[in-house]
């Protein structure tokens, strides 16, 4: 394959990039979701 | 008098406030991400893997040409994320849409990071193409100008301690900035670039080998996918984080009366 650095550095941070945006989403969610788990009333009755 | 007219359709900014409630938002949005998030890793996994290793050689450029399965969907995402921003922005400014706030501010990174890739991929194509990295080129210096907005705007949106100012300022920057993608979009024919012409356009045939178009149509459906999915869990995310801030303040607001009259 020709320009295979070049091809490999441009699908790398194609993958990578999002992959750590989707990482910090899912931190972030699941860090929310226990806090608000310990301090909102509602969700000790089943709501969101 | 005609039955229509008594059950007259509501004005648009009430049924766009029907999804505003935060909780709807939450229990819809749960409900579809599972599926979008698999949905956008298929089909980006189907079109990459198609781009990379059966999608032929260019007989000019050789593999080279396959940077174009990452290059073209993030410059696509780029302008059409800063659209999106300012579609928020007026909800925003209009019909002070609660959600649109926070989709805005949650756009921004994303679509800064899309428009990094861009920019970076180009580079890499260029550098074998045309034998520099950079070029102060008009396609290339428009698109250096929508990161630069982003940036702006992600930087605006937290630069107050009232979020709601923040919001309101990021939105003006938003929608000044809409002036630069017909500027993106039709550099490339208004001045004489390096950057090639369009390949695909909405009024002609494509001028591209149609064993190219389909994983290339194909990695920008699964972009498009990936970058909802993505801007969906950090809204998501940032009202839960809304919501956690209300309670603390409320608590807080209480504790203090609380202490004023004993």
């Amino acid at each position: 394959m020709t320009h295979l650095p070049f091809v490999a550095a441009a699908y790398a941070m194609g993958i990578l990039l999002p992959l750590a945006f989707a990482v910090d989403a899912f931190r972030r969610t699941g860090a929310a979701r226990r806090k608000l788990a310990a301090i909102d009333p509602r969700q000790n009755r089943g709501g969101v | 008098m005609d039955s229509r007219t008594l059950t007259a359709s509501p004005p648009p900014g009430r049924s766009l406030h029907r999804f505003a409630n935060p909780g709807r938002f939450l229990r819809l949005s749960g409900a579809v991400l599972p599926w979008l998030s698999a949905a956008a890793v298929l089909v980006t996994g189907i079109g990459l893997i198609w781009g990379l290793f059966f999608a032929p050689a260019d007989w000019q450029q050789g593999d080279a040409v396959r940077i174009m399965y990452v290059h073209v969907p993030s410059a696509w995402l780029a302008s059409a994320g800063y659209l999106s921003l300012a579609i928020c922005s007026v909800l925003s400014l209009v019909w002070r849409h609660p959600l649109a706030d926070l989709a805005a501010a949650e756009i921004g990174p994303v679509g800064a990071g899309f428009t990094a890739v861009c920019l970076a991929t180009g580079s890499l194509w260029g550098k074998p193409m045309w034998g520099a990295w950079w070029v102060w080129d008009a396609r290339l210096t428009s698109v250096l100008v929508l990161f630069f907005l982003y940036l702006g705007h992600v930087a605006l949106v937290r630069a107050f301690d009232d979020p709601t100012r923040g919001y309101r300022a990021g939105a003006i920057l938003a929608l000044v900035g809409v002036v630069n993608l017909p500027v993106i979009k039709f550099s490339v024919d208004w001045w004489n670039t390096l950057h090639q012409p369009a390949s695909i356009s909405l009024t002609g045939a494509p001028s591209m080998y149609i064993g190219m178009l389909w994983p290339l149509f194909i990695c920008a459906v699964g972009y498009t996918l990936v970058f909802a999915a993505i801007v969906t869990a950090r809204t998501r995310a940032a009202v839960m984080e809304r919501r956690i801030r209300g309670l603390l303040m409320a608590r807080a607001a209480t504790d203090a009366s609380r202490e004023q009259t004993s």
